[in-house]
């Protein structure tokens, strides 16, 4: 085909587009997968009893925000990223202030204590399954931003990848943690991570090959 | 180069609000800042117009992901750089230069830019003085024939005739040295 022939036809396809839409399609996949993590979360392992009084605790909330505000800087590196030649290096990293600040609090918590308490402070009572249940309650958010990102332009595939899959794996966690008791910081910040990180990780393994366009 | 961006910028915007006249004009002129930025790139010439068409086409499905509070053309050549790097990855063609210098953007149009200059330069010191500046005044300052006419102290006429046969000068050059390249 003629690029001019190319031109007219696109020239008569065009329709209006919102400025928003980048945050609003990724909002959308985010959301949509979240509700299936949610619905599968509740379904296989059911919210914790408790909920009501482990909402008056500091542990649930910490797990809580320490998810959320990842997810978040996580969004905001992904909606860069989904741009050709926008920079996305603040964002990424803002990553880091939700790991320190865990870090940081973990670190007061373990210090001085028995060495049978800091062990059970590290491992809890389901160290060896948290980061599995946080990765497989990832995927269907995973499906969900790697499905906007599609949408978009990503130009460094890797980097999306792996921040579209961070951006899965908060949220899996955020949703993971309405069934988790756990309460321990230096918990959180090791097995939580670890599950986010690995989902990470996929995406950065699948971004070339899922991303392209 | 400023005007440029903003010009395309312009219609970038109206485009995006549905203007259809002006999304034809911003077309078509990345259409020639395309093909001018994959024939430096690609030795193939129907290669380096795949390129120009799939650009266009990614501009088309890809234009949400234009910010508009970021200048315009960084967008696009993120876009052209991608395909680009996309299409030698596939490895359908040889690359008339290496990845690395598809480096930066604007650092890399400078030098672009800086390099035809230099090019352009060691050109015209190859032309007669009278018509080297009646060229530099009228084709690269802006000046108008009758402006340079009245610097130089010639007549408009003799200007116009002196551009006229340095331009084809230029041009036989050019050719000659590209017959030389290819051969």
């Amino acid at each position: 085909m003629k690029t001019d022939e190319l031109i007219d036809r696109l020239a008569g396809e065009l329709a209006p587009v919102s400025r928003v839409a980048v945050p609003r399609t990724l909002a959308l996949g985010l959301g949509a997968g979240a509700a299936v993590s949610f619905v599968a979360m509740w379904l296989w392992l059911g919210i914790r009893p408790d909920l009501a009084s482990a909402a008056d605790t500091s542990a649930f909330w910490m797990k809580f925000f320490y998810t959320l505000t990842l997810g978040c800087f996580a969004f905001w590196a992904v909606e860069r990223l989904a741009r050709p030649g926008a920079g996305s290096r603040v964002q990424m990293t803002l990553l880091a202030i939700p790991v320190v600040v865990l870090l940081v609090l973990a670190l007061v918590q373990i210090d001085g204590v028995s060495r049978t308490a800091r062990m059970h402070l590290m491992m809890g009572a389901s160290a060896n399954v948290c980061p599995w249940r946080i990765a497989i309650l990832s995927l269907p958010v995973f499906a969900g931003t790697f499905w906007a990102l599609g949408k978009f332009g990503p130009t460094r595939l890797v980097v999306a990848g792996a921040m579209a899959g961070l951006l899965a794996g908060a949220f899996g966690a955020w949703i993971y943690a309405f069934h988790c008791d756990e309460s321990a910081a230096p918990f959180v910040v090791i097995w939580y991570t670890l599950g986010i990180a690995a989902i990470g990780a996929l995406g950065g393994l699948l971004g070339r090959a899922l991303l392209r366009w | 180069m400023l005007a440029a961006e903003a010009q395309l910028k312009a219609l970038m915007l109206s485009a995006l609000a549905g203007d259809a006249a002006a999304y034809r004009a911003l077309l078509a002129a990345l259409g020639e800042l395309l093909r001018r930025y994959y024939a430096r790139r690609l030795r193939d010439a129907a290669s380096a117009e795949d390129l120009v068409q799939e650009t266009l086409i990614a501009v088309h499905t890809r234009r949400a992901t234009y910010d508009t509070a970021l200048p315009f053309t960084p967008w696009l050549y993120a876009v052209a750089r991608y395909k680009l790097l996309d299409h030698l990855r596939r490895g359908r063609v040889r690359a008339t230069v290496a990845l690395d210098d598809a480096g930066d953007l604007f650092a890399e149009d400078e030098s672009e830019a800086a390099l035809a200059r230099r090019d352009l330069d060691r050109l015209l010191e190859t032309l007669p003085e009278a018509t080297r500046e009646a060229i530099r005044q009228v084709k690269i300052e802006g000046l108008t024939t009758g402006e340079a006419a009245e610097r130089s102290g010639r007549s408009e006429i003799a200007v116009r005739v002196g551009i006229h046969r340095g331009l084809k000068a230029l041009g036989d050059k050019l050719r000659e040295g590209r017959s030389r390249e290819d051969r």
